[in-house]
């Protein structure tokens, strides 16, 4: 029992130098888990994607649109269940920070997405109205958008002003479902189009397909883009998580550098906790050579140094863990709709956990040697 | 027919140890023979560097002679590998030094009773022995304090109880009035000799102080690493 006892408190024994040492450990394990945060809040997107729907668009680039006519020769293809239509609005929300997606989309586009949940009542009022809109219920309740209320948007692709007449607020099936999003009628979009430059009428952004069986959805991509093949517009289509995780992609850079700054920080709070051992380690040089010639052995010695290192660790880790979540909701707050989603995974918290283990681990390793190898003589003739 | 004389408890012969320091070897004791009987109170007694201390630490087993012969109850320690050497110190050797070595987050009752962590007794058997030990050396009133809150002095007598609770036969002290006031090294030679006269310890004593080395039986001067004299006082 005097293990325990001893290694108590002998953590406590200089208490700033045990509490900078939590501190920096708290902070490096917090900010371990934010950054892991942002990691995961940027495939959010791309992990509530559906492998069972499949994106067409034009083989060129995101911002060439496709005939509408596609629409028909797409349901042609065997295996494709269902065909919607999609096309990014971009508008800005009385002004440009206010930024959150909106697409016009075909009346079945529901049909496709059964993780939106909208009320019968409200999803009626919303197909009888062409100027209707439906939000996310992370967006209404961010701007603080209710069924009748106008929205006001000022086009960037589509000049002028529009106006949307909210009919509707989708709720998502579960956490995971990002419900910052608005939509509307694409055949309001369309004729309105069509009204001011008829040369941009029926064009889609993407078509959203669903299909009859997920495991075919490699061979039913490669059918649909066949039918365009040697044609003016051809199409690339892929699942909806391989055309999300596209969009990530172009941040590849960006997400690397964020987790090696996540492991730097750890490195660096492993440095400061070594540091720390090694120093408590060597003023107990005479208590070890002490301990060991009233017969303790090394194993003591070595289990004194990591049980202290390990309680350290424990509780700046513990303290860093339970800080997460509520710092997480602060940031998000913080950034806005920056990330819709933004919640601290099981898995981050694990390898936080993980982290600290591991930094109470290495950080004893050289002491908990020295310790271990004391020469009794001259550790008794340190003290002077 | 006269009965065999008892054998020694401490038996050395031809010891020798150096110490190497960079390339070059420096001898610290030659050539070193010695009987130390039980029950005796031996004071070594040198000037600095005379190999004293190094002499006691080779007997308390916490070093190791390069060759020579060193029986300590019949057992020759100098030839235990490093685990069967640590539990040997725990049952045969008790250890006072200069400046106490207790642990400074145990109080006088932890530290008296740390060493009897590496025995098999039960809590209550420990308590039993702590709290007589601690009478003895006069300080049942300050078991729950920490060394911090003790004298010198009192320090002291905790580390003599810590040298004997586990009631060793030999008893190792290395300069143990080196860092007290006159009135408290007295106290404590005063109890050494209480523990060699009323218990029968075997105490083997390191100084430089003639006064301290008065309460010895017995006096070895050393110099310059070899055996000068041996008197009885």
């Amino acid at each position: 029992m005097y293990l325990p006892k001893l290694i108590a408190r002998n953590a406590t024994r200089h208490k700033l130098r045990t509490a900078l040492t939590v501190l920096g450990l708290v902070i490096a394990v917090l900010a371990y888990g934010l950054l892991q945060t942002v990691v995961d809040a940027w495939y959010a997107g791309a992990s509530a994607a559906s492998n069972a729907r499949l994106v067409t668009r034009s083989a060129i680039s995101l911002t060439f649109a496709l005939p509408l006519n596609y629409d028909y020769r797409i349901k042609g293809v065997a295996g494709v269940t269902q065909v919607a239509r999609s096309n990014w609005f971009g508008g800005v929300y009385r002004d440009p920070k206010n930024f959150f997606a909106q697409f016009a989309v075909s009346d079945n586009y529901l049909d496709l997405y059964p993780e939106f949940i909208v009320p019968p009542a409200q999803r009626a009022d919303y197909q009888r109205d062409r100027r209707g809109a439906l939000v996310g219920r992370q967006l209404a309740d961010s701007y603080g958008f209710k069924v009748g209320d106008v929205i006001p948007l000022k086009g960037t692709i589509y000049p002028g002003t529009w106006d949307f007449v909210v009919r509707g607020i989708m709720d998502g099936r579960d956490e995971s479902t990002i419900t910052r999003q608005m939509i509307f009628h694409w055949d309001y979009l369309n004729e309105s189009v069509r009204k001011k430059n008829p040369r941009q009428a029926d064009q889609v952004g993407v078509f959203v397909l669903g299909v009859d069986n997920p495991d075919n959805a490699a061979a039913i991509s490669r059918a649909v883009d066949d039918v365009f093949k040697n044609s003016l517009a051809e199409t690339l289509t892929e699942t909806e998580q391989a055309f999300q995780l596209g969009f990530v992609a172009m941040s590849n850079q960006i997400i690397a550098a964020i987790r090696v700054v996540s492991y730097v920080v750890i490195v660096i709070v492993m440095a400061v906790m070594a540091n720390a051992m090694a120093m408590s380690a060597r003023e107990r040089i005479t208590e070890y050579a002490t301990l060991k010639a009233l017969g303790f052995g090394p194993g003591f010695l070595s289990a004194l140094v990591f049980g202290e290192s390990m309680i350290i660790s424990a509780f700046g880790g513990a303290l860093g863990m339970l800080l997460t979540p509520p710092a997480a909701r602060f940031f998000k707050q913080a950034v806005g709709g920056v990330f819709p989603v933004f919640t601290v995974s099981h898995e981050t918290m694990l390898m936080q956990a993980g982290c600290a283990l591991v930094v109470g681990l290495a950080a004893a390793i050289v002491p908990a040697v020295q310790a271990a190898r004391v020469r009794i003589v001259e550790g008794l003739r340190a003290i002077g | 027919m006269s009965a065999p004389a008892d054998p020694p408890l401490v038996s050395i012969r031809h010891l020798a140890k150096s110490y190497q320091r960079g390339a070059q070897t420096v001898p610290v004791l030659s050539d070193i023979s010695l009987d130390i009987a039980a029950g005796d109170f031996i004071a070594l007694m040198g000037p600095s560097g005379s190999g004293k201390s190094t002499l006691l630490n080779l007997i308390a087993g916490i070093d190791r002679p390069d060759s020579g012969e060193l029986l300590v109850g019949g057992v020759d320690i100098s030839t235990l590998p490093e685990a069967s050497l640590a539990d040997w110190r725990a049952a045969h050797v008790g250890f006072i030094f200069q400046f106490y070595n207790l642990m400074p987050v145990l109080t006088a009752y932890e530290n008296v009773e740390l060493p009897l962590m590496l025995t098999r007794l039960s809590r209550a058997e420990r308590r039993e022995r702590v709290e007589m030990v601690l009478g003895m050396v006069n300080l049942s009133d300050r078991m729950d304090h920490y060394p911090t809150e003790l004298s010198g002095g009192q320090q002291q007598r905790v580390a003599i109880a810590r040298a004997l609770i586990t009631d060793p036969t030999l008893i190792v002290a290395d300069e143990p009035t080196g860092d007290l006031d006159r009135a408290s090294a007295t106290e404590i030679l005063a109890m050494l000799q209480r523990l060699n006269a009323g218990l029968g310890k075997t105490i083997i004593m390191v100084t430089h102080d003639a006064h301290a080395a008065e309460a010895a039986k017995s006096l070895v001067h050393l110099e310059k690493g070899e055996l000068l004299q041996g008197e009885h006082g």
